[in-house]
């Protein structure tokens, strides 16, 4: 039963050209469902945000921009690299598909590095309801500090769910690099390549939403 | 109760009749909905019903003209339903000028309510016949819900805002009210009796109750809790006074305006940097977790009631301030 | 058996001889080939096996919560426990048997065969989808048994995201757990109808019963997540003491009634469109007509899928929201109930002029309509806003809304498993008990649920534990007429597995019906066709006459 080796059709399409197109229609039906899942938090995230913008905006101009703006770079390439994968999967050519996927996977490791990396600089200062908080900085801000909180909960809810969605990418892409490198994937059939190219991107697009929700808010000088 | 078994719940105030007529309305136009497709469905399940040898079946695929008629139909009469429907929920929604004031604060599991006058009762209501009433109602934990059955009315009471419900009294008699949001374990012990009075009787419960009125302990609070240091008139002042405030409307800092009700002078208590009014500086302190549910009732209370130079002096000057006194003026260093 | 002589046209001109030989049961054996199975029939026997589970530990807590409401002070429970059985009760019937019933048992099985396709488009993501289930219905057991949660199926906050002292988190995990589920169900039902149709098999020559698949799947796909996300933030609030919905911290607890009732109230249309697909199916087949008004149906189950994702806050006229809000979701709301009457009509007009015979199947949908009518029609009580006020949570709402779920989706539920239990099982069930059972439902289901319309009038609010004696009379009365319902279900539970040794066989198509699932042995064999039907009709081409020629 099970697709144990190369292309195979499953026994209820057609022919390979069904079965492809079949994934990839899955794969935008199961992007709506994460669009939703999204939407929802973003929903929630923009009530709080017209009620308390003076909070949340102080609070935005407290995280690392630096970070993010490296970070939506490295994102935002990965997504090259997975299209030209995605272009050498549909040409057949085995190392280049191999090559653009494992470069895929580091891009998204190097953005998750970086994110830790800023998570921990954010725990450095003070950024961290709960664990790391010093309500009384706020204060003298003039801006509540539970609200101050609120806004630092969507931004590690939405940034965190965001790096749990990358490192099923991360992961699955590298699945993806072994069977390209074993010549799984023909000219005729690379409709999985295509599939989670389609995720990659859906990724890096929620990125491209969050970087202005949570780090451009507030005005604020460049400073380093 | 009387009668050990009830069918339809006594009406007692004057939007319980609008509220019948309207579900009789919908009773007798339903139930000839209801009667059509029954009849329809018998009918044709008799006169259709398979034969030996069975017949053979037309082919009918459908009636334009049939479906274009079933599809606008109940489209006017629900018009109908709605327009009714909204305009009793918008009669609800406005409290008559003069109504009387009452103060309810929900919580697990007990309703307090307090009156303008200062009397106090828990699971207990009583009004007189024949005024308006209004129920100013906030929850000091989690959402409860005010349900008079016999009043036809109720409202969800979130905590951490103000909400209110009214309606006038009809007859006199003692009537159930609910809590009717789920608050937990004994929600269904979250109830109590409304009374209503005639208005002699009534007078006369108030009297026996009496205590201070709420404005008047919301006015030793207010001395209490120093709010007069900066909120009082003259050079002296940090704060805008607050003579006739209630009800105005009030330009903010940094644009735009507020109306100065309940829920605004409740948030400018307990979150005071949320609305400033123009021209002061955000200098207020909270005064979340100091003051109780009912303590802001009253402190809102007293303000309501503050007429123009009916400002306390503050307590270390015994000379009057210097006479025809600015309103507001900004000192900021 | 029956005697039609009268002439109908299948499909699918293609017949499948129907030979007594290897089917999706026989194929093979033992407990591993049906736990790792990709075979969307044998998939579907297992979610009929974990859903009936279900709605029989549900039962057991209405039947708990409807004795202990026989005297104004509770019968036998303190208020906690009663609490955690009505919580109990409105987990397992909502989240665990009425959102997965129909899709998930009947979908899974026939969608399929009615489009004339092999198996859906992802069979592993189908068998994946019951493990989820199972791992989310083996959580909620834990959850219940070991304690419980008093929150109410709704989850309202503040009172779950900081009053309550029981396992709420977990609780919300297994729902979000079993809405994975759902959402894969979904997609899969989704992407088999857009790709495995059988050639000639159009969109309009679709049976109903796979459109109201369809639009029921659009709402689980797009609905879910939010429910996921509502869930997610109260867990948050939970363990970090974060106000989100915690007016004291600067939240907004009527924001999680937004986000709960965006999904909540599509998972209504969850519940009753697979229903009414049935219902077309079922009065189609045993009235030997075609469906009045094809086009106007399926727009109505399509239009129930858009409009149903505008009307959430009607859930909400006395939480506190705007006036003008409240207006617009009225007036939504009965739009909402217009493409309900429009099916309604079109049942009653494709009686009219058929032979109509009173199988079981069609007891249980005459059944569906006459209840799904009446809560249909007090709906109407309730989107009037002056009125809503004054019935808002109370037993009218109760009452309101079993119509729908159990006399609507329920009924039509063991309607259509009576009619497709013969292509399941390939056995025949005893007709006069099965009629019996249909009769003691309704009947049944009648007496529990009409006074509780007045008690709720009456003002009883909905989850109390102890009321004001006068409404003692009415609640017996319910409670007598549950214990009817109760022998009711319990009938076919008996004689449904009666069957499956001692039943006649049913032979491929006992009904003489034109869908393509019945074109095929009974049971199916495991790829369902022997080859695949080409279509050349619509499906309900029950009548004598010629069928004209639209040139497709």
């Amino acid at each position: 039963m099970a697709t144990d080796h190369a292309p195979a059709t499953w026994h209820h399409f057609d022919d390979l050209e069904h079965q492809q197109q079949t994934t990839l229609f899955g794969m935008w039906a199961f992007l709506a469902t994460e669009v939703l899942i999204f939407g929802g938090m973003f929903t929630a995230y923009t009530v709080y945000r017209m009620q308390y913008s003076a909070a949340f905006e102080a609070a935005s101009r407290h995280l690392n921009l630096w970070i993010g703006g490296i970070n939506t770079l490295v994102l935002l390439t990965s997504s090259l690299t997975m299209v030209l994968a995605v272009h050498a999967a549909r040409h057949g050519q085995r190392r280049a598909t191999t090559t653009q996927l494992l470069l895929t996977a580091a891009l998204g490791s190097v953005f998750l590095a970086l994110k830790a990396v800023e998570y921990y600089l954010d725990y450095r200062d003070n950024l961290v309801p709960l664990y790391a908080f010093d309500p009384a900085e706020w204060s003298a801000l003039n801006v509540r500090p539970q609200h101050v909180e609120l806004f630092l909960i969507f931004y590690y809810c939405l940034t965190g769910l965001h790096a749990v969605h990358l490192i099923i990418g991360i992961a699955v892409v590298l699945v993806l690099a072994v069977f390209a490198h074993r010549d799984y994937f023909t000219k005729e059939f690379h409709s999985p390549v295509e599939a989670w190219g389609l995720y990659w991107h859906f990724i890096d697009v929620v990125w491209v939403f969050l970087l202005p929700l949570l780090y451009l808010i507030g005005s604020r000088a460049i400073v380093g | 109760m009387p009668s050990p078994v009830e069918l339809f719940p006594a009406r007692a105030a004057e939007i319980a009749y609008h509220v019948d007529a309207l579900f009789f309305f919908l009773l007798i136009v339903t139930g000839i909905a209801a009667v059509g497709v029954f009849t329809l469905l018998i009918f044709f399940s008799v006169r259709y019903r398979r034969r030996t040898p069975p017949r053979p079946t037309p082919r009918i695929t459908g009636h334009i003209r049939l479906e274009l008629f079933w599809t606008t139909t109940p489209f006017l009469v629900f018009l109908v339903m709605f327009w009714w429907g909204a305009r009793i929920y918008l009669a609800m929604a406005q409290p008559p000028a003069g109504a009387i004031d009452l103060y309810v604060v929900g919580k697990q599991w007990m309703w307090k309510v307090q009156h303008a006058q200062g009397q106090r009762e828990i699971n207990e209501v009583h009004i007189p016949l024949g005024q308006p009433v209004k129920l100013t109602l906030t929850s000091e934990d989690v959402i409860h819900d005010f349900f008079v059955p016999a009043f036809r009315t109720k409202i969800d009471v979130v905590p951490g805002r103000y909400v209110y419900e009214w309606f006038t009294p009809t007859v006199a008699g003692t009537y159930h009210f609910f809590c009717s949001q789920y608050c937990g374990t004994n929600h269904a012990g979250m109830r109590g009796e409304v009374y209503v009075m005639d208005p002699a009787d009534y007078q006369q419960w108030l009297n026996l109750k009496s205590e201070g009125s709420l404005a008047l302990e919301g006015r030793k609070l207010f001395l209490q809790l120093q709010c007069i240091t900066c909120h009082v008139a003259g050079p002296k002042a940090r704060a805008p006074i607050l003579e006739s405030l209630y009800g105005a409307t009030i330009p903010l800092r940094g644009g735009g305006t507020a109306v100065a009700d309940d829920n605004y002078i409740r948030e400018s208590i307990l979150n005071p940097q949320a609305k400033v009014v123009m021209g002061w500086e955000p200098i207020m302190p909270t005064f979340e977790g100091q003051v109780s549910e009912e303590d802001l009732i009253k402190l809102i209370a007293y303000i309501k009631s503050l007429g123009p130079g009916q400002t306390p002096q503050r307590n270390e000057e015994s000379v009057p301030p210097p006479p025809p006194t600015e309103t507001k003026k900004t000192e900021s260093p | 058996m029956s005697t039609i002589s009268a002439p109908f046209r299948p499909q699918s001109s293609v017949r499948q001889t129907p030979t007594a030989g290897e089917n999706y049961v026989n194929a093979a054996y033992g407990t591993r080939s049906w736990l790792l199975t990709t075979d969307h029939k044998r998939i579907a026997l297992l979610y009929l096996v974990s859903v009936s589970s279900m709605f029989i530990i549900g039962g057991l807590a209405a039947t708990l919560i409807r004795l202990n409401l026989l005297t104004p002070n509770g019968a036998f429970m303190t208020a906690d426990t009663y609490n955690k059985t009505f919580t109990a009760h409105g987990i397992i019937m909502v989240f665990y048997f009425l959102v997965p019933v129909i899709p998930s048992v009947l979908g899974n099985f026939l969608l399929p065969l009615m489009i004339g396709a092999r198996d859906l488009a992802f069979p592993r993501l189908n068998l994946a989808s019951w493990y989820i289930y199972m791992v989310g219905a083996a959580m909620i057991l834990w959850v219940i048994f070991s304690g419980g949660i008093d929150t109410g199926w709704t989850f309202y906050t503040p009172f779950s995201s900081k009053a309550s002292h029981t396992d709420v988190i977990p609780a919300m995990i297994a729902i979000a757990i079993a809405g994975f589920s759902s959402i894969f169900t979904g997609l899969n039902f989704i992407v088999t109808v857009h790709y495995l149709r059988a050639p000639g098999m159009t969109w309009f020559r679709l049976p109903l019963f796979v459109w109201s698949l369809y639009a029921t799947s659009l709402i689980l796909l797009l609905a879910t997540p939010v429910l996921t996300v509502a869930l997610f933030l109260v867990a948050v609030e939970r363990i970090f003491g974060i106000g989100i919905f915690d007016p004291a911290l600067g939240g907004d607890p009527v924001l999680f009634q937004h986000l709960f009732w965006f999904y909540s109230h599509p998972a209504v249309y969850i519940m009753v469109l697979p229903a009414m697909g049935i219902v077309s199916e079922v009065i189609t087949c045993f009235a030997r007509k075609n469906i009045f008004g094809y086009p106007f149906v399926v727009a109505a189950s399509l239009g129930i899928a858009v409009v149903g994702f505008l009307v959430w806050a009607h859930h909400m006229f006395v939480a506190g929201q705007s006036v003008y809000a409240a207006l617009v979701f009225s007036l939504l709301s009965y739009c909402v109930a217009i493409p309900s009457a429009i099916k309604v009509f079109n049942w009653t007009a494709t009686l009219y002029r058929g032979s109509i015979s009173f199988r079981t199947p069609m007891l249980y949908i005459l059944g569906f309509i006459g209840l799904f009518t009446l809560g249909g029609l007090t709906g109407l009580f309730l989107a009037a806003l002056g009125l809503n006020v004054h019935v808002h949570d109370t037993y009218f709402i109760i009452a309101h809304f079993h119509f729908i779920m159990v006399g609507g989706t329920v009924m039509a539920y063991m309607g259509g498993l009576h009619y497709w239990w013969p292509k399941i099982t390939g056995k025949l069930y005893p007709e006069s008990w099965g009629r019996i059972s249909a009769l003691l439902i309704f009947f049944g289901f009648l007496l529990t649920f009409l006074p509780q319309f007045v008690l709720g009038y009456l003002g009883m609010p909905r989850r109390y534990f102890a009321y004001p004696p006068e409404f003692q009379v009415l609640n017996v009365l319910s409670t007598a007429g549950a214990s009817i319902l109760a022998v009711g279900y319990a009938l076919p539970l008996t004689y449904l597995i009666w069957s499956l040794r001692y039943g006649p066989d049913a032979g491929p198509n006992p009904w003489e019906a034109t869908g393509l699932e019945w074109q095929t042995p009974s049971p199916p064999p495991t790829h369902n066709f022997a080859e695949i039907p080409v279509v050349d009709c619509g499906p309900y081409e029950y009548s004598g006459e010629e069928v004209p020629d639209h040139g497709h």
